[in-house]
């Protein structure tokens, strides 16, 4: 991924940034342009707004055979976890044990390497979530 | 608007087809094609070619004048046009074939799908096919495209009480089917013991939940119905042409338990047929994971919300079934090569059609139905196809 790519993306990958379609009240993660609701009505009506990083588990699953930059986690927890805001995001599940979770269950992100470019290319941080006890 | 009709057909082997480039596999399926059909190249009017990801497989994009060049079409300069919708290309490919047809644009159209997938490494091969999904939001944080289909299949097991042995149960039956078929990339049968014992690809789907990575090329030629007769006794007319879109990542739909982009095109496809789903005597359904067939025969209207696990387990789906389902062997027994997918689900609808397939055929078929989805059910399209 090239490095202005990544940049661009920080405010969402490090802070959760998403935003909210000031008529409807409707909060988007990531931030989308226009609102699915309102439409053109929401052109230029989109305000930015941090999420909490507070949810639960909406599904998940183990991954046994990774994508290359993940091969060498395996097996890890993946999951679709569902804001208290109302956004569902898609992030790892760690500092827990692949057996220990279950649909429903309380989450919270927290803030983590994701990857690397390469040997010698950017370092990837973003969000993953961990369990809630 | 003019009816259309299917002329010919022509399918290649699928499976790991090492001795075969891209170029190689496009001309066998396009000539089997225009042999079926009786036509010579001097007929054909324009090519659609549905391919994923030549680029990522191959290095090589820009396929689809390679495609005619190969085909021997070059002095004729037709329109070559390359479409892609991730697994969803072959299905779409033949939408732009018949909208070209039924516009009056063309008469005598070439719609092939082809995908090269063995020629890069299976772990290559794996970041090519979460490019289906969303790379910034989904891929990026380690997500890969049987993980996404493993939380469907977890949601689908938390709210309807869907079990490992249904879904055992779908890849069973579509390796029986696909046993039946010279062209399978799979021709042998597997037990439920060895399904739910097989190696752990994204829980709880294991290997056998899975389709194969799969080379191959699948070709269709078509006509205005009117013509059809100059060409075959057989014609099979395209009743239905529907496609429809959703959000690219899983986690932005409402319910993960449907895809409303196949609602969406099902029932665009019912009414443009005006056809009910009991109507269908078979369906070719997009089985890349076990999961996919049960959600795909509740969101065609084969069986309510839920019950698709059931339906699976009871044999409903089987090809002496109530409600046969990939009789080809589906994309799971058959073989996936995704961008030749939804052109080869056609090619054993109209196998079906004219009575042709053999030990897998389906008694008094009559009315098919393909059902072809693109990434995690970003795309989806539906054709349904009638005798003449």
């Amino acid at each position: 991924m090239a490095v202005s790519r990544f940049w661009r993306e920080i405010p969402q990958r490090y802070n959760l940034e998403g935003n909210q379609c000031t008529i409807c009240g409707r909060k988007y993660f990531p931030p989308k342009h226009i609102c699915d609701s309102c439409r053109r009505e929401s052109i230029g009506k989109m305000k930015k707004v941090k999420l909490s990083g507070k949810g639960r588990i909406y599904s998940y699953t183990v991954i046994h055979t990774g994508s290359s930059m993940f091969n060498l986690q395996t097996p890890y927890i993946m999951a679709i976890v569902e804001l208290n805001e109302g956004p569902r995001i898609t992030g790892q599940i760690v500092d827990c044990e692949t057996n220990d979770v279950k649909i429903g269950m309380p989450v919270e992100s927290v803030f983590r390497k994701i990857g690397e470019d390469g040997k010698n290319g950017t370092i990837y941080y973003g969000y993953k979530f961990r369990l809630v006890k | 608007m003019r009816d259309v009709a299917v002329i010919g057909v022509g399918i290649t082997k699928f499976g790991e087809l090492w001795d075969k480039s891209l170029r190689d596999l496009t001309v066998e399926a396009g000539l089997k094609a225009i042999q079926d059909a009786g036509i010579s190249s001097d007929d054909i009017d324009a090519l659609y070619g549905g391919n994923m990801s030549s680029g990522l497989f191959v290095n090589q994009e820009h396929i689809a004048a390679m495609i005619a060049e190969a085909t021997g079409l070059t002095e004729k300069h037709i329109p070559a046009t390359r479409v892609e919708d991730a697994c969803a290309s072959g299905g779409v490919a033949l939408r732009h074939g018949y909208m070209s047809v039924a516009s009056g644009i063309h008469d005598i159209v070439v719609v092939g799908g082809v995908e090269k997938m063995t020629d890069v490494s299976p772990s290559l091969a794996t970041d090519a096919l979460a490019t289906a999904g969303d790379q910034e939001w989904e891929a990026f944080f380690g997500m890969t495209f049987p993980g996404l289909y493993a939380m469907i299949a977890r949601r689908h097991m938390h709210e309807y009480g869907t079990t490992k042995e249904q879904l055992a149960k779908v890849a069973v039956k579509n390796h029986h089917n696909g046993s039946m078929n010279p062209n399978a990339h799979f021709q042998n049968e597997i037990s439920i013991e060895e399904a739910l014992s097989a190696t752990m690809i994204a829980e709880p789907l294991g290997l056998f939940d899975c389709s194969p990575i799969s080379d191959g090329a699948a070709t269709l030629i078509l006509c205005p119905l009117e013509r059809a007769k100059e060409f075959t006794d057989k014609p099979v007319k395209i009743v239905a042409s529907a496609q429809a879109s959703d959000t690219i990542a899983l986690h932005s739909r409402n319910d993960i338990c449907r895809m409303d982009a196949t609602i969406a095109a099902a029932n665009l496809a019912y009414k443009q047929a005006n056809l009910r789903p009991k109507d269908i005597d078979l369906a070719e359904v997009h089985d890349c994971f076990t999961i996919t067939e049960i959600v795909a025969i509740e969101d065609l209207g084969f069986v309510k919300k839920g019950d698709g696990g059931k339906a699976a387990e009871e044999g409903l789906t089987q090809i002496d079934g109530k409600m046969p389902v990939n009789p080809s062997g589906g994309l799971k027994a058959k073989g996936h090569p995704v961008g030749a997918t939804g052109v080869a689900q056609a090619v054993e609808v109209v196998t079906q059609l004219r009575g042709e397939a053999g030990k897998r055929q389906v008694k008094d078929a009559e009315i098919g139905m393909t059902h072809n989805v693109g990434g995690s059910g970003a795309t989806c399209a539906v054709h349904i196809f009638e005798v003449v």
